[in-house]
């Protein structure tokens, strides 16, 4: 039930709709929990509405960080 | 994705399961609660049980708002659906969950009810605007992160003067139910917080309990790999006698929360003085209703529905399971009687229940 994922922002709509771009699938999405959300955005998807925006320099961050572990694993990168 | 796929790599997680084995104490347990039904769903679909040490064990939680929904709810949604005047929309698990001696919604469909699965509240909305001469409910379930959509279309109901659109509203809270396992029998080392509840609450919730039960929380995405490290952070914080509140999931959640979504809840809901959550029973402020002055949109005063105590049924362990105190495998109707398709529980009904997974991917370990 709180499954919930990032979408990119590509359209604004009037009444605090946008469509959202996930993976190529266009969905028209609620911003109403939204203060401000701008063309390009990530947003975190639930039940048809943005819940929050996603913070792209913490999730690279993350991503980063298991990076190199990744590349750090004794099996190498063969190693999938 | 871009924002998944580096979330699923193999190599990381073997790295991070490592990197625990090497922090951890071999000669003491660990259990460790994640709070989640979508946790405990990627936990046993990637076999993270599998890959941790023999000695930190998980146990699952009662974040599933589908399995801690007790019969007499699932019941007050069958009378609305028998009502010929009603559409009743929901979320699509809530379909197959068993009531009162076994019926579901799904059987009142098949019977000629009106029942539809909606994906978001608002086309429960558009189809009341769509067909004025039905009485369209929408049956609200879910923790935090659900309840402000909900709020936000009886909101919209209100200004755009819908009279034909109400909610049954059954939106619970985490904290009482943290509190709740805590008070039990689980025994628990550490918890992993529940990630988007967090991102509309914020962390602060936690902070209260990590401070009064002396209990380690970390909150986590729902990757793979956003969960081993979780469970090495958690288990530091154990080594290191902390019971603090830590974020591993600081892509999506502040600690503030999502003020704006918090707002939105409170102008339209208020706390329930109790509530009842399968397993853990009647519990202070675990539940959420529609204030008075959004009366008009309350499926609960429009309908004067009663909400009658309902045993659930008699072979079903789903209550201790969801304390955290016994395992599907305890259950004698697990996967025989009991199987998603022909559902005893809640548990084995929803998309993030511990007797699903367990169906789907297998007893851990």
């Amino acid at each position: 039930m709180c499954l919930a994922l990032p979408a990119r922002v590509v359209e604004l709509h009037p009444d605090q709709v946008a469509t959202v771009d996930l993976d190529g699938v266009r969905r028209r999405v609620s911003t109403a929990l939204l203060e401000e959300v701008a063309v390009g955005d990530y947003v975190v998807l639930h039940v048809g509405f943005a819940l929050t925006r996603l913070d792209v320099e913490e999730a690279e961050a993350t991503l980063a960080l298991f990076a190199q572990l990744a590349a750090d694993d004794p099996a190498g990168p063969g190693g999938r | 994705m871009r924002y998944t796929e580096g979330l699923r790599d193999p190599r990381a997680a073997r790295a991070l399961a490592e990197g625990l084995r090497r922090e951890l104490d071999p000669r003491r347990r660990y259990r460790i609660m994640e709070f989640c039904g979508g946790h405990t769903h990627t936990l046993c679909r990637y076999g993270i049980p599998g890959m941790l040490p023999a000695n930190v064990e998980l146990v699952h939680g009662p974040g599933c708002p589908v399995c801690v929904l007790p019969i007499s709810r699932v019941d007050q949604a069958l009378q609305l659906a028998a009502r010929p005047e009603v559409t009743l929309c929901t979320y699509g698990d809530m379909l197959r969950v068993p009531g009162r001696e076994g019926r579901s919604l799904a059987a009142a469909r098949a019977g000629g009810a009106d029942v539809r699965v909606v994906y978001s509240p608002s086309d429960a909305l558009a189809l009341a605007r769509a067909r004025p001469e039905r009485q369209v409910v929408f049956f609200a379930v879910g923790f935090e992160t659900t309840t402000p959509p909900t709020a936000v279309v009886v909101r919209g109901a209100a200004a755009q003067g819908l009279g034909n659109f109400s909610v049954l509203c059954n939106h619970v809270l985490t904290p009482p139910a943290i509190d709740a396992v805590l008070d039990g029998d689980a025994g628990l080392d550490g918890i992993i917080g529940p990630g988007h509840v967090c991102t509309v609450v914020g962390t602060g919730p936690l902070v209260a309990i990590a401070g009064a039960r002396r209990v380690p929380i970390v909150v986590a995405g729902f990757e793979p790999l956003d969960l081993l490290q979780a469970i090495g952070m958690l288990v530091a914080q154990i080594e290191a006698g902390r019971s603090d509140v830590e974020n591993a999931y600081t892509r999506s959640v502040r600690p503030e929360g999502n003020p704006k979504a918090m707002a939105t809840v409170d102008e339209v809901m208020e706390v329930r003085p109790r509530f009842a959550l399968r397993g853990l029973g009647e519990l202070p402020h675990a539940g959420l209703r529609i204030r008075p002055a959004w009366a008009a949109w309350d499926a609960e005063r429009r309908f004067e529905l009663v909400d009658e105590l309902v045993a659930d049924h008699p072979a079903c362990i789903c209550g201790s399971i969801l304390r955290g105190a016994k395992r599907p495998s305890d259950c004698r109707v697990f996967g025989t009687a009991c199987t998603p398709d022909t559902p005893l529980g809640a548990c084995m009904v929803s998309s993030e229940g511990a007797c699903a997974a367990w169906f789907e991917y297998g007893a851990p370990r």
